[in-house]
């Protein structure tokens, strides 16, 4: 399927959900915030979510600032 | 002791968390600084570079009260958008709304940070608003019931410390709610001076982040903080145009 990850068109074969979608790019273990579509989506329902065709996925973390 | 909302700090530096050379001065600086509150930004993940750097790398981050800045933003919407997601990360004790409307200075929207901070507090957030040092500004978000106002020093990074000592003044002097004076701070002598004219604490980054010796900074700027604290307490002299002699005149062996 393709999706629009961070502002550009992916090819995700691996993933049907957030949780494993952030799993696929190595960033699980990261502290991160999802949105799909502009939703934000809620860590416990990483698992849950499912990925369609044509998804926008963001994927936000932190980083250092004043 | 510090006040802002439900939360109270001994100590009166915020400390920002940009521009360190590396994890570990970072970690050592914001020891030294005994800051109890961090500033970070929230950013989109570069997923194709796994160099960044983790702003939180060997720092235990629960030992802190976590207050991410908006920046980044040039909308209210934006703003808000930064916000929630940094909550849904479990990362924002306290919201600074900072919206820039101007490239060059980095100076805050008026509008755009009135109209963020409005609909942040109905959503229920802590929040601290980064202003000019303009004086009406500061009183109409103090009036939309911000838990503190942020007044900058001088432009972000710049380090031209308080360049409207008078405009300061009055903010503090009309404040209901803690006055943070955030940007702009250069050297100890400026932390100390703001808190000399009596405001309640010191939000700053560069100064520390991109001193020679940033460790030694941080704890210059937690004493400074702290002599600024008592000076204010103290209450100082009247200035005179003319000299007055400390010793005593009569008594003159000449």
């Amino acid at each position: 399927m393709q999706i629009t990850l961070n502002g550009q068109i992916q090819n995700i074969e691996n993933s049907q959900t957030v949780a494993e979608l952030l799993e696929e790019l190595q960033v699980a273990h990261k502290k991160t915030v999802v949105e799909r579509n502009g939703i934000i989506v809620m860590e416990e329902l990483h698992k849950e979510e499912g990925l369609k065709d044509g998804d926008r996925i963001e994927i936000i973390h932190f980083v250092g600032g004043g | 002791m510090l006040n802002i909302g439900s939360m109270t700090f001994n100590s009166h530096l915020f400390l920002g968390t940009g521009k360190y050379k590396d994890a570990k001065t970072q970690l050592q600086a914001v020891e030294a600084s005994e800051t109890e509150v961090l500033t970070f930004a929230v950013r989109r993940m570069n997923l194709f570079d796994s160099s960044q750097p983790d702003p939180f790398e060997q720092m235990d981050v629960s030992k802190y009260r976590l207050l991410p800045n908006t920046a980044g933003a040039k909308t209210a919407e934006e703003a808000v958008r930064t916000a929630k997601l940094a909550e849904a990360a479990n990362m924002c004790d306290m919201i600074k709304v900072e919206v820039i409307g101007c490239d060059k200075t980095l100076l805050p929207d008026p509008v755009e940070t009135l109209r963020a901070s409005e609909q942040l507090l109905n959503e229920g957030f802590t929040v601290l608003a980064y202003t000019s040092d303009d004086v009406v500004l500061a009183r109409k978000l103090q009036e939309t019931g911000v838990h503190a106002v942020m007044p900058g020093a001088s432009p972000i990074g710049t380090g031209l410390g308080i360049i409207n000592p008078y405009n300061l003044s009055h903010i503090i002097e009309q404040a209901k709610v803690p006055v943070i004076v955030d940007a702009g701070i250069g050297s100890p002598k400026d932390a100390s001076y703001a808190m000399e004219l009596g405001a309640d604490g010191i939000l700053l980054n560069t100064a520390v982040s991109g001193a020679g010796d940033p460790v030694k900074m941080a704890e210059a700027m937690k004493l400074a903080i702290r002599a600024g604290t008592l000076g204010a307490e103290a209450g100082r002299i009247d200035k005179k145009f003319y000299a007055q002699a400390s010793s005593p005149l009569g008594g003159l062996s000449i």
